[in-house]
């Protein structure tokens, strides 16, 4: 991103193709397992959450799949990358899917984008699909977009998972 | 899947499958074994169904399962607790479908037969035409007897066994420790992780007094502690012990310091609750409130494993039901205080999150290890899985003259001797 550039998205609003632009690089960032490259997109206070109850009331006075903060995220990609936890060394394979977006401007100037994703993973010549309702918000900063927080909340949240030693 | 009676085993075959130091490996993998497990065992003992806290007031239910029974536990308008089969009396539909909440009546969606919460049929749309001699008292839901102790409601098929509190025995005394954890308060669910893997349920049950693995499977998420933390979770060099305790049931110390809760309250508070202990200091606890809140909230020092299906492990009740013979589902269930402070509820449900459930930093580990255990066992269909680790007790060990050291298989042998008399009874 150039400087003029910059300076003028300081004000500018979130569109659609740039919201979708971050949002597939992040997925294809994910199925690569880049996670190096992914913790960065977030902002320091980002939060990373995946629920178990289907209404949002309070996640944090809630029991979720994961709640993240920079410090969890930075632990678990560490954990997933190190060679030494057997559910992900290696994990399943996966290819997701990331479509309907929806835009709504965020109260902090950012945007929440709703989208639908659909992952397969594979592993054990096991194939599953998990598809999932995910929110972005995204915030402009001087580095790009970035995550506030994403939260998803998988089609069987609160149903019996598996073992699962990626990142959705 | 039923297989025909004269294919299922003589008694004294299963007898032969566990030895006093091995078992041999069918038992992971044989259908016809699962589904006399079953029979025998599912169906004649005592099995853990819920919480009290999950059936929390009057007209409340959750469902559950007996063996692969599905059930209802329903507390009703007396606040009476009971266990009923799933299942309408008239066409065999399940009467709920919603995992908990409150009501007043289950309605068959089938054909609208209504059943009061103590399972009594109440009414049968269009009644007249079975006749003057349809008697609505011979058709409740079926009710399974139904026990409690300390919070925890078990229910069983068999009018004839003993009382639950004798089926818990020596066990009761770990109950009691581990639900000081409620530091005072009521203890209460917080919410569940559910997760299953591919593999016969035993492996499960093995693995809750099964320290041995824990350095091993478990190194991320030690590396994940801080170094005051990770000390705390040396499991092998604490001085632990693993203890049978009858009736197949077995404990596994893994921090003695932390046994019971209300003790050592004097001790310094450790780094990573100093935050927490601040918060509630400004809530106004005393400083005797602040110091045994934040002790409970770290959990426990051991896992009590129930069998055939439950375990109160560390910080969280841990359930397990039988799928299939090669499919179990693991329930992780958090627990906290009833009325206690939010902030140490909140700090409860963060550390549960960090090792539980499909994405903790320990589950998926073990759940690997689980599956690993049942694909390995297509091979050598002569093998035995060796349970002979740390025969001999410990000798001068402070807990008593006949504890095991803490990675011995103790607590396998002593739910696999109790499979064996319930298998060949």
């Amino acid at each position: 991103m150039s400087t003029t550039e910059m300076t003028r998205s300081d004000l500018a609003a979130i569109t659609l193709e740039e919201a979708s632009a971050f949002i597939w690089r992040e997925a294809e960032l994910l199925d690569r397992q880049d996670y190096k490259a992914w913790l960065p997109l977030f902002t320091p206070e980002g939060l990373y959450v995946i629920p178990i109850e289907r209404e949002a009331e309070d996640r944090a006075g809630e029991l979720n799949i994961a709640y993240d903060d920079a410090e969890m995220r930075a632990m678990r990609v560490k954990r997933l990358k190190s060679g030494f936890s057997i559910s992900s060394a290696p994990s399943a394979r996966t290819v997701r899917t990331t479509s309907r977006f929806v835009l709504e401007e965020a109260p902090d100037g950012g945007v929440l984008v709703r989208c639908a994703q659909m992952l397969v993973e594979y592993k054990f010549e096991r194939t599953r699909v998990i598809g999932a309702d995910v929110t972005y918000h995204l915030v402009r900063t001087g580095e790009g977009l970035r995550m506030a927080r994403k939260e998803i909340l998988l089609l069987n949240s609160d149903d019996p998972l598996w073992g699962i030693g990626y990142l959705f | 899947m039923d297989m025909p009676t004269d294919m299922t085993r003589a008694h004294e075959d299963y007898a032969s499958l566990v030895q006093d130091d091995r078992v041999h490996t069918s038992l992971y993998k044989d259908p016809a074994i699962f589904d006399e497990e079953m029979e025998r065992i599912f169906k004649n003992t005592w099995v853990w169904v819920a919480h009290a806290s999950e059936v929390p007031g009057r007209n409340t239910f959750k469902k559950s399962f007996v063996g692969k029974q599905p059930v209802i536990v329903t507390r009703d308008k007396e606040e009476k607790i009971h266990v009923l089969l799933n299942r309408c009396r008239h066409r065999a539909a399940t009467v709920c479908e919603k995992k908990a909440g409150k009501t007043s009546v289950f309605v068959c969606p089938y054909h609208g037969w209504s059943y009061n919460l103590d399972g009594k049929l109440r009414s049968v749309p269009h009644a007249s035409v079975y006749g003057e001699d349809f008697d609505k008292d011979e058709f409740p839901l079926v009710s399974l007897r139904t026990e409690q102790y300390n919070g925890m409601i078990f229910a069983t098929f068999r009018d004839d066994i003993e009382p639950l509190e004798d089926f818990l025995g020596s066990a009761k005394k770990w109950i009691d420790l581990f639900m000081k954890q409620g530091a005072g308060y009521p203890v209460k669910t917080l919410g569940e992780h559910q997760f299953r893997f591919p593999g016969n349920w035993k492996i499960q049950l093995e693995n809750t007094t099964d320290a041995y693995h824990f350095p091993i499977v478990h190194k991320t998420f030690l590396d994940s502690l801080d170094a005051e933390t990770g000390n705390v979770f040396d499991v092998l060099g604490r001085g632990g012990w693993v203890e049978d305790l009858g009736h197949g049931h077995s404990v596994m110390v893994m921090m003695p310091e932390l046994v019971d809760l209300e003790e050592n309250l004097e001790a310094p508070i450790p780094e990573r609750f100093a935050d927490l202990a601040e918060e509630l200091r400004g809530e106004g606890y005393s400083d005797h409130e602040v110091r045994r809140i934040v002790r409970a909230v770290g959990g426990g020092g051991f896992n009590l494993n129930l069998f055939p299906n439950v375990a109160c492990s560390m910080a969280f009740f841990r359930v397990l039901r039988p799928v299939s013979v090669d499919e179990t589902e693991i329930r992780h269930i958090a627990i906290g205080m009833d009325g206690g402070p939010e902030a140490g509820n909140r700090m409860r449900l963060r550390l549960h999150e960090h090792f539980q459930g499909p994405m903790g930093f320990g589950s998926p580990d073990d759940a690997e290890g689980w599956e690993r255990v049942q694909r390995g066992s297509a091979a050598g269909d002569d093998l035995w899985i060796l349970v002979n680790r740390g025969q001999a007790p410990i000798i001068g060990h402070a807990a008593g003259d006949h504890v095991t050291d803490v990675s011995a298989e103790t607590g396998m042998r002593a739910a696999y001797q109790e499979w064996k008399r319930m298998m060949s009874a």
